[in-house]
């Protein structure tokens, strides 16, 4: 079992203008992740971009591993471009996964944008009922619906333009979520995933209504394995890698 | 096949270490790579008290290289030596201890706390561009560098003693002068350089820092010339350090005048890159039927 592999690509499908599904197949032995964790993935031959980029897994079968990407700057535009058949040098799986909820607590996912990518092996994995809000910019943006339509879920949707399920953000169908009565009675643990700017308004919205929970956080990261300290984030008991002590961090944890 | 290379009294059973702040404590690599084959470990900054590091981003990546400004967080002395240290004692390498301080004081406390506990070597971090206290200032004027080199030397017994110089001076042999001058052992260069990126959208620094160290194979043919200009101007022995992420680059610092090297970055994007570059250094060396390493160092031939 190594924690560092070689992999080959077998596929590399766009889902929408920006988002792409990439397998591949390791070349030897690996570890068996848990929801939440991470990869850092060789984005081709190069020494510009020079690092690997950081990607939540987002399906693991015996053979394969999945990630789903958005295209956002060079090391990803160069991941584009990976056919079926290249190999890539891969390292993980990376960092903390996310805990099981207690008992007698519904899982309540929040996922925001390709936030998604990382809830969902939770959402597969999580045998009781859950409820997932999952916001997006736009109805494309919205992936995977089908697959999600076929987990135990309340999946409630929306986007930022209106143009699919609920009108605004993930935060603002949480709010309403939490105020209506259908929510009434059970208690509820959040995980949420997303830009830092919504799982801070998740934060803010777990606090007001003691709720516990967890959130994955996003940084830029050198190494992925605890060495570079560039990941560092401001915890309330001080600065915490994202890499090793997180990426899932306890909700009241941060410092936002 | 000999690899086995001396800075100063200290023998090397390869000339591949690794740089201060890319390796941890070693165990952060232990996973991926034998410490054991290693010429040598150099660790993490230690400053007298535990240091927290700089505010979030930290790093950006720029083109063939990254920036950081980490802000020397490290755990401090006292941890160091009893939670680190013995770690690293299990492995058979040298354990070479990178310290820091803001004023000769500290550094002298550092160096006889660290003498006592008998390691291998001590680096002295005079050259980060991070932090005010980060000895910058010491390594920019000379004769603080002297001052404080010397002082170090007479507080850390047979200790060895490696000065490792900033790029960020005017003449690289007079700082390594300076250094030799004073008692050190060795010098290692470069240090990163002071560099800024800046996000055009929010017209801010892409670091909470505004400015970071530029490292990688971006600086890599400066560090080999300010190598090549140090060597020439001192008699002990250089580690040359600047973008080294395979053989090659390690073998061309070799033939610039480097009797070891330290790989810094390269070790992020590949945490097997120092074993990987031990392995790639004897196939060349077999390759070109050279026995010993030290035949190549200095190497470089008249244009």
């Amino acid at each position: 079992m190594h924690r560092i592999f070689t992999a080959k690509v077998t596929d590399n499908l766009p889902l929408n203008r920006k988002n792409y599904l990439l397998t591949i197949e390791p070349l030897g032995p690996t570890i068996e992740p848990t929801p939440g964790q991470f990869y850092m993935v060789e984005t081709g031959n190069s020494l510009d971009p020079l690092l690997k980029r950081p990607f939540s897994y987002f399906r693991k079968t015996p053979a394969t591993l999945q990630f789903l990407y958005t295209v956002r700057g060079k090391g990803t535009a160069k991941m584009k471009a990976l056919k079926p058949g290249s190999e890539i040098q891969v390292i993980g799986p990376l960092g903390t996964g996310y805990p099981n909820p207690k008992r007698g607590f519904t899982p309540l996912l929040i996922a925001g944008g390709v936030g998604i990518a990382s809830l969902f092996p939770l959402a597969e994995r999580l045998t009781n009922k859950i409820c997932l809000i999952y916001g997006a910019r736009c109805k494309s943006d919205l992936l995977l619906l089908k697959e999600l339509e076929r987990l135990e879920s309340d999946l409630m949707t929306c986007t930022d333009d209106c143009s699919f399920g609920g009108d605004g953000k993930a935060t603002d169908i949480l709010t309403s979520f939490l105020a209506s009565p259908s929510s009434k009675g059970a208690s509820y643990m959040i995980y949420a995933c997303g830009p830092k700017p919504m799982l801070a308004a998740v934060a803010k919205i777990a606090l007001e209504n003691q709720l516990k929970g967890f959130v994955s956080l996003e940084e830029n990261m050198a190494c992925g394995f605890g060495a570079c300290l560039g990941c560092s984030v401001q915890t309330v008991a001080g600065y915490k890698r994202v890499c090793k002590e997180g990426p899932v961090f306890s909700i009241d944890e941060i410092v936002w | 096949m000999d690899l086995s290379v001396n800075i100063g009294k200290l023998n090397l059973k390869n000339p591949v270490l690794t740089a201060s702040g890319t390796f941890g404590y070693g165990e952060e690599y232990n996973e991926f790579v034998d410490l054991n084959l290693l010429g040598g470990i150099v660790v993490k900054g230690i400053s007298l008290k535990p240091m927290e590091g700089n505010p979030a981003p930290r790093i950006c990546e720029t083109p063939c290289g990254m920036l950081n400004a980490i802000g020397l967080q490290n755990v401090g002395l006292k941890k160091f030596l009893k939670e680190k240290l013995p770690y690293l004692r299990n492995f058979d390498t040298k354990v070479i201890v990178n310290i820091l301080g803001k004023s000769v004081q500290e550094y002298v406390r550092l160096a006889r706390a660290l003498d006592e506990t008998g390691v291998d070597g001590i680096e002295l971090n005079v050259s980060c561009p991070n932090v005010k206290k980060g000895g910058m200032a010491f390594g920019t004027d000379q004769r603080s560098l002297a001052k404080l080199v010397g002082a170090v030397k007479q507080a850390s017994g047979a200790t060895v003693v490696i000065t490792k110089l900033s790029p960020n001076v005017s003449s690289i042999p007079v700082f390594a002068r300076a250094a030799e001058d004073a008692g050190s052992n060795a010098i290692s260069l470069i240090n990163t350089i002071p560099a800024l990126s800046i996000d055009i959208e929010t017209r801010k620094s892409k670091l909470a820092n505004v400015t970071g160290g530029l490292s990688g194979p971006a600086i890599k043919p400066i560090a080999l010339r300010m190598v090549w200009e140090a060597s020439q101007a001192v008699s002990i022995p250089v580690i040359g350090i600047g973008g080294i992420l395979n053989a090659s680059d390690a073998i061309e610092f070799l033939l610039a005048g480097a009797s070891a090297v330290q790989v810094g970055t390269g070790n992020f994007l590949n945490p097997r890159a120092t074993s990987e570059i031990i392995e790639g250094l004897a196939a060349y060396l077999q390759r070109k039927n050279i026995h010993t390493v030290r035949d190549i160092i200095g190497g470089i031939r008249a244009a």
